[in-house]
């Protein structure tokens, strides 16, 4: 009964495809799951936009949405019908085949990237040997989409937009990679299915998620920043800063290709949230040992819908940053600390069992963190701002 | 030769064809993107998963977005009055025939694949992407460790040339 529950989705799946012919069958497997991909993610995605307008309005003091349905719950059906049936206004000085494929491009590649991410126990699309690699690969094609969307538009904002929002992705997508990269120092793999069957472990009941390791923990903050930074999500929201941008790279798209954009913005959320808790926080594996009987897909998604709702609360709590603390901060802080955590994994890998390797490890971290926070305050790049290309 | 390589080949060809023949600078950029995913496909057609991914990353993800960068901060995009074509097409055919046709015999008289105890060609060596993080880590680890060194003078260098001079300069 648990193994059933377990693995329903793929039972449900092998079920429907034995109703096709024998030479079918792989390719109605392949397309079934890249069918429930497109169908999951858009309906998290209505919960999560709905989730995110009432939780901001709790935070800011107010009711949020409660006209549409009982407790405004059917708010999203009726934003997909507005952003359905708004007009399509393309500037005409804009760039039309650049501006209609930049939305498009975008959604298709955030989509790509669930390809290689384990949902479950045996619920993985592709599971190849680079699976992470890929997984970057494709998340560095997206820059290109919301550059092609703030050239195309041919506006001020928007251009201003697509370049803030490409030099801050680019900044970031160093240490998103340097802190993912200790995982695969670790694991010695770079398929995510082994990446997650190396934390699925226990000891006295307590999972081995690389999370509860010095070098995880500085590793995992390290990549909730990198990633907030690179989904353009508040506090680094500045591509798309309304109070001097209007909207940013997109400022200029109405109507449904509007709405692509945002789903855009949040199903890569949902898929680099996904990728850190396949990292870091042990993928579909239980929290505790005594609830493996808690089917597996369970805990992927409840690990992805909590990510979502800590980037919900940062968005409610933190204010905005400026474009040189911005840059600062991920070249003179984030940068150095991914790469003295990759030596502290290292030390942590030679160092063998024992109760000193946690010791040293923490210390070294914690060390480096003071120091580093400690003088970057104190060389006072808090201060007017210097422009450099206005003057 | 299966449809899905002709099929990979032809968008290729018509990406690079379409970056040289585009009128707008911006627009020759992306056809070249194009064409350089077109490569990547090429290579994960014939299951070189790293080579594949890496052109990915760092064509698409990268070299793309400093082509698209250097133009937009150079002289915008906009055609020049004179048309985009060079006076000097004839030199210019000549020298990338010329490069084409010694790329193509060197290609051409290449040994297949490692030959077979018997001397007849085997198929490649299945290469995984653990085996070329060994070879990289292992053997070669030395021209690795120089790559590196290059690449992050050459960073410090760009960073050297874009800092601000100092008020003492003045």
């Amino acid at each position: 009964m648990i193994e059933k529950a377990d693995q329903i989705f793929v039972l449900l799946g092998h079920w429907l495809v034995s109703f096709l012919p024998v030479w079918l069958q792989p390719a109605a497997m392949v397309l079934l799951g890249v069918l429930a991909i497109i169908v999951t993610f858009p309906a998290l995605f209505a919960i999560t936009v709905l989730l995110e307008r009432k939780g901001l309005g709790r935070m800011q003091n107010r009711y949020g949405p409660n006209r549409v349905g009982p407790f405004g719950i059917f708010q999203p059906v009726a934003d997909g019908i507005k952003s359905l049936t708004k007009e399509d206004i393309v500037p005409t000085s804009a760039d039309g085949v650049v501006h209609f494929l930049a939305p498009v491009f975008l959604v298709v590649v955030v989509f790509m990237g669930y390809a290689v991410l384990p949902m479950g126990r045996n619920m993985t699309l592709v599971s190849m040997d680079a699976g992470l690699l890929f997984f970057f690969a494709i998340g560095a094609s997206t820059e290109l989409s919301v550059f092609m969307a703030g050239w195309s538009s041919r506006n001020k904002y928007s251009l201003l937009g697509a370049m803030r929002a490409v030099a801050q992705m680019i900044s970031y997508e160093v240490p998103l990679l340097l802190s993912s990269l200790t995982i695969v120092m670790m694991t010695g793999s770079l398929s995510l299915g082994k990446i997650v069957e190396a934390q699925n472990q226990y000891t006295w009941g307590l999972p081995h998620w690389y999370i509860f390791t010095p070098w995880g923990f500085a590793g995992f903050l390290l990549y909730a920043v990198a990633t907030t930074a690179e989904s353009n999500r508040s506090p680094f929201d500045l591509p798309e800063g309304e109070s001097e941008l209007v909207a940013g790279y997109f400022t200029e798209y109405s109507g449904f290709k509007f709405a692509l954009f945002f789903l855009g913005e949040y199903v890569g959320m949902m898929s680099i949230s996904g990728l850190g808790t396949t990292l870091f926080l042990g993928g579909w594996s239980a929290p505790l040992q005594i609830l493996g009987w808690v089917p597996s897909w369970c805990w992927f998604f409840g690990k992805v819908m909590m990510s979502m709702c800590v980037f919900i609360w940062m968005r409610g709590t933190l204010p905005r940053l400026r474009q040189d603390q911005l840059m600062n901060f991920a070249w003179k802080f984030v940068l150095p600390l991914t790469l003295v955590n990759l030596m502290v994994a290292a030390t942590w890998r030679f160092l063998g069992a024992g109760w000193e390797r946690w010791v040293i490890c923490s210390a070294i971290l914690i060390l480096v963190y003071t120091l580093m926070g400690r003088s970057g305050m104190r060389r006072g790049h808090i201060g007017p701002r210097s422009y450099r290309y206005a003057e | 030769m299966s449809i899905v390589f002709f099929a990979i080949a032809g968008l290729s060809v018509a990406g690079a064809l379409a970056a040289v023949a585009l009128k707008n600078t911006v627009h020759c950029a992306l056809a070249l993107t194009v064409a350089f995913a077109g490569l990547a496909l090429l290579f994960l057609e014939l299951d070189a998963q790293f080579a594949g991914f890496a052109q990915i990353l760092v064509y698409i993800g990268a070299v793309a977005i400093l082509v698209v960068f250097a133009i937009l901060l150079t002289r915008g995009s906009e055609t020049p009055k004179d048309g985009i074509y060079s006076t000097k097409w004839l030199l210019g055919l000549v020298t990338a025939s010329g490069i084409f046709a010694v790329l193509a015999w060197a290609v051409l008289h290449s040994t297949w694949a490692l030959p077979g105890p018997e001397g007849a060609p085997t198929a490649a060596p299945a290469v995984t992407v653990m085996d070329i993080g060994n070879a990289l880590m292992g053997r070669y680890v030395l021209p690795l460790e120089i790559v590196a060194l290059l690449l992050t003078s050459a960073l410090i260098g760009a960073v050297i040339v874009a800092m601000h001079e100092k008020e003492s300069a003045q």
